[in-house]
């Protein structure tokens, strides 16, 4: 499959817990500023793929990954951790603003949190900012400095998108965002995923089939570890080339 | 057999224990009550605004107050949560955040156990060889020691369970920004789980505010107000025991008073700890 | 230089982690030290006495003759005495509290007792010193033995009252968490409350029931000042229930300030040292039963 402008490019990457292979010699290209869906029955090693996207997997104990992950041209393995996550960022399943934050604390976090420290004008530009990519600001602009966990759920979860887009990242990974969300929250955060990805690339996790198909510009699928299709969503969903994507289409396993 | 007979006896016999038992079980309301109320009758009388702010009058002579005990109190309690505090907050960060599952955790655990299971009198001895001794002299510092050797385990605990119960999804959003692991854990994790930590900073406070085996050879008493914590200085634990087992009847009705303050600080400090701890549960 | 700040930032991990493990092995260190410095304190005694130390009953700071016989047997006569006479009640309140009472009273009740838990030692003993002595003086003087007042039985009366907070405290948890439906199965085959109580809930709570036994044992060993206040101060072999004594703790509190003797301080250290080591497997079996309960 060849992609034009890829953000990512995996060369043979596997992961590890302990001694069990969880990803298995993956080779892929991530387009940039378009939609990826990963998707795949259960424990086929999806979340576990994005983790290794950005670092978050090593911090398991008894994990490893080999291999190769370049974010353009360089080797995110071979760079510090800490910078990567600060280019790579994600969302949770569960909405997870820092409870003892504000809203306006909570957007700044990735700031904060490290001790920079910014101008009130720098601040509060960085935070309308944020939040209106989020499309949240019209909702809190009044309350910033109530604390987030007063927020609906959809609202919390836009909040952390906020929260990771206020430092900039060149990609945002979510991991199945929306799955503890009712279905009008849901929506919201569909629809703004659509926006993103004129300024940020996404790699979204999803299990919602009819979720991939609305949103996204091209689909992996995973099965036990492998990735055994990519392609153009369209071409994926009509299709599919490998007889597993098929049967997880037609909903024979999930 | 008369089925009927039995079924009677046995509620008879039913209703006779039971009796028993809820009398068994009220019964040690009896010397509580009895305590707190003599405690009241004999120490309201002693307080007076004389008793708050002056120093003890020389033996016999009847007067005098309990302001350098008070005073004292406060000092080498602070002092010894100064020492104890931050020591036991990192002890059980190490424990939630680096030692879930590793051997030299369980016997740090087990260690903290043993250490809370030292009579106090044991720890004054041991307070007594590390810093009386070398020293030459009693000193409040050796009884903040004493004092926060006895705090430690507890703090040491409480502060290990509320920062496991931080969910994990939380530090794995500040990894995720790119925060480090240290400041993720002072900055997020602890701050979550601050109102739990300081519950069992102030349970810890209340237990030892009320210690006098502790003390009896480390800060050991002092007639005079003393604010140097190398100087023996008084506590209101001490005043309680010298006065209580002294021949003077007045400072036995001191005794009383010094009880009434110090039981007052001790159940407010519980109290509030017990509001904190209801909170927190009730945020859930 | 956002980007040089967090790479030197990184760096602290490894140190933050390296400082929290060290305060962790110094809470091991500490609890070494203990022991270690209780060795070396009472070194002086080890040597002249040895092993003898542990039956000799003769303890005269005059001749410098030691020996901790009349404080073991003080501190196991006072806290098994206070044991028993605990106990009962410990148990009648646990199964009060943990089933028989409704929610609200047991909420308020349970309060009480944690609030007696808190109550500092110095302060029973002032209580005893000026309540209790004089009513068993009374009754020493009805049933015809020296009216002391003081005295191990006086101590015992005390530490029972001190130890009963907390024997029944974990009795109610354990005797709270039967299971609904083993209670149900014996209501529905006919049982009274004290049937089930007696061959259900009972049998099911007993290891929690002896692991707050043991623990409310723990705490007897190593109370101090209460038993001091009350218990007579004498540090001769008690022969009777109504002697004075001493306890292993009471002897330290009452004789250390005083001890001009090099060989009479270690003496007391030595106590202060045996009695660490009671405590110690008292703690050990307390948790071998908590595993056992677990286990079951």
């Amino acid at each position: 499959m060849k992609i034009q402008h890829a953000i990512f490019r995996t060369e043979d990457l596997c992961a590890y817990y302990g001694d069990f292979m969880a990803i298995k010699h993956v080779t892929v290209s991530i387009p940039e500023h378009e939609v990826t869906a990963v998707m795949g029955p259960s424990g086929c090693g999806k979340t576990t793929f994005i983790r290794c996207l950005n670092r978050l997997h090593e911090l398991t104990p008894g994990a490893k990954i080999t291999g190769r992950v370049f974010l353009r041209e360089e080797d995110i393995l071979q760079l510090d951790p800490i910078l990567v996550r600060r280019r790579v960022g994600m969302v949770f399943q569960r909405p997870n603003p820092f409870p003892t934050m504000t809203i306006y604390e909570n957007v700044l976090a990735g700031f904060k949190l490290l001790g920079i420290r910014l101008k009130k004008k720098e601040a509060d530009r960085i935070v309308e900012e944020a939040l209106r990519k989020a499309a949240l600001w019209d909702e809190v602009k009044d309350v910033l400095h109530r604390r987030g966990t007063f927020l609906s759920g959809g609202q919390q979860q836009r909040l952390c998108i906020a929260r990771a887009l206020a430092v900039n990242p060149e990609v945002l990974l979510m991991d199945e965002p929306t799955s503890a969300l009712d279905p009008k929250a849901t929506l919201q955060i569909e629809n703004l995923i659509v926006e993103l990805k004129r300024t940020v690339s996404i790699v979204i996790v999803t299990h919602n089939m009819p979720q991939a198909g609305r949103i996204s510009d091209y689909t992996a699928f995973f099965y036990l570890g492998e990735l055994i299709e990519f392609g153009p969503t369209a071409e994926v969903f009509t299709n599919p080339k490998d007889p597993r994507t098929e049967e997880y289409l037609t909903g024979k396993f999930s | 057999m008369n089925t009927y007979a039995n079924e009677a006896r046995r509620r008879m016999k039913n209703k006779v224990i039971l009796s028993i038992i809820t009398v068994l079980a009220l019964l040690p309301a009896v010397p509580l009550f009895l305590i707190l109320f003599q405690l009241f009758k004999e120490g309201l009388s002693s307080l007076s605004l004389d008793f708050f702010l002056h120093l003890p009058a020389p033996p016999g002579e009847p007067g005098g107050g309990i302001a350098n005990a008070i005073v004292g109190t406060f000092i080498i309690v602070g002092l010894a949560v100064l020492i104890g505090v931050p020591l036991s907050i990192m002890a059980g960060i190490y424990l939630s955040e680096y030692g879930r599952d590793c051997k030299l955790a369980e016997v740090i655990r087990v260690s903290a156990d043993v250490l809370q299971g030292v009579p106090s009198i044991v720890i004054g001895i041991v307070a007594y060889a590390w810093i009386v001794k070398p020293l030459g002299h009693f000193s409040a510092l050796s009884g903040s020691v004493a004092l926060a050797l006895m705090m430690i385990p507890v703090v040491v605990r409480t502060t290990e369970e509320v920062l496991r119960l931080v969910p994990n999804i939380l530090r794995e959003a500040s990894l995720a920004l790119g925060v480090p692991y240290w400041r993720t854990v002072l900055k997020v994790v602890l701050p979550t789980g601050l109102v739990g930590v300081t519950t069992g900073i102030l349970i810890a406070i209340a237990r030892i505010a009320g210690e006098t085996a502790p003390l009896l050879f480390t800060a050991f008493g002092n007639q005079f107000m003393a604010l140097n914590p190398m100087e023996p200085m008084n506590a209101l634990p001490l005043v309680i025991f010298n006065y209580a087992t002294s021949p003077y009847a007045d400072w036995w009705r001191q005794a009383w008073g010094a009880s009434l303050v110090l039981i007052i600080m001790v159940l407010s400090l519980n109290i509030v700890s017990r509001i904190l701890a209801r909170r927190i549960a009730g945020e859930k | 230089m956002v980007e040089k700040k967090i790479s030197r930032q990184a760096k602290y991990d490894v140190i933050f982690r390296h400082l929290s493990t060290g305060t962790g092995i110094l809470i091991i260190l500490l609890v070494v030290g203990v022991f270690i410095t209780l060795v070396i304190e009472s070194w002086p005694s080890i040597k002249a006495f040895g092993l003898r130390f542990l039956w000799t009953s003769t303890w005269d700071p005059i001749t410098l003759e030691f020996g901790a016989l009349p404080f073991l047997v003080g501190t196991i006569l006072t806290s098994l005495l206070a044991l028993v006479m605990a106990v009962p009640f410990a148990l009648a309140g646990a199964i009060f509290l943990g089933e028989l009472a409704p929610p609200k009273i047991a909420q308020v009740i349970s309060f009480v007792i944690e609030l007696l838990a808190g109550i500092p030692s110095v302060i029973y003993g002032l209580w005893g010193l000026f309540y209790l002595v004089p009513t068993v003086r009374f009754f020493q003087l009805k049933i015809g033995v020296p009216p002391y007042g003081l005295g191990l039985f006086t101590a015992s009366l005390i530490l029972a009252l001190m130890i009963l907070p907390y024997a029944m405290s974990v009795a109610r948890d354990v005797i709270s968490l039967v299971p609904r439906d083993l209670k149900e199965a014996a209501y529905g085959l006919g049982a009274t409350r004290w049937e089930t109580i007696r061959h259900v809930i009972l049998p099911y709570a007993r290891s929690g029931i002896l692991a707050g036994i043991v623990l409310a044992l723990g705490r007897a060993l190593g109370e101090t000042m209460a038993v001091t206040m009350v218990i007579g101060n004498r540090s001769a072999m008690p022969h009777s229930i109504w002697d004075l004594a001493n306890t292993m703790a009471s002897v330290i509190a009452n004789e250390f300030t005083e001890a001009t003797e090099d060989v009479h301080l270690a003496a007391l250290v030595e106590i202060g040292l045996l009695l660490f080591i009671i405590t110690v497997i008292v703690n050990l079996i307390t948790r071998i039963i908590i595993v056992r309960t677990k286990v079951q």
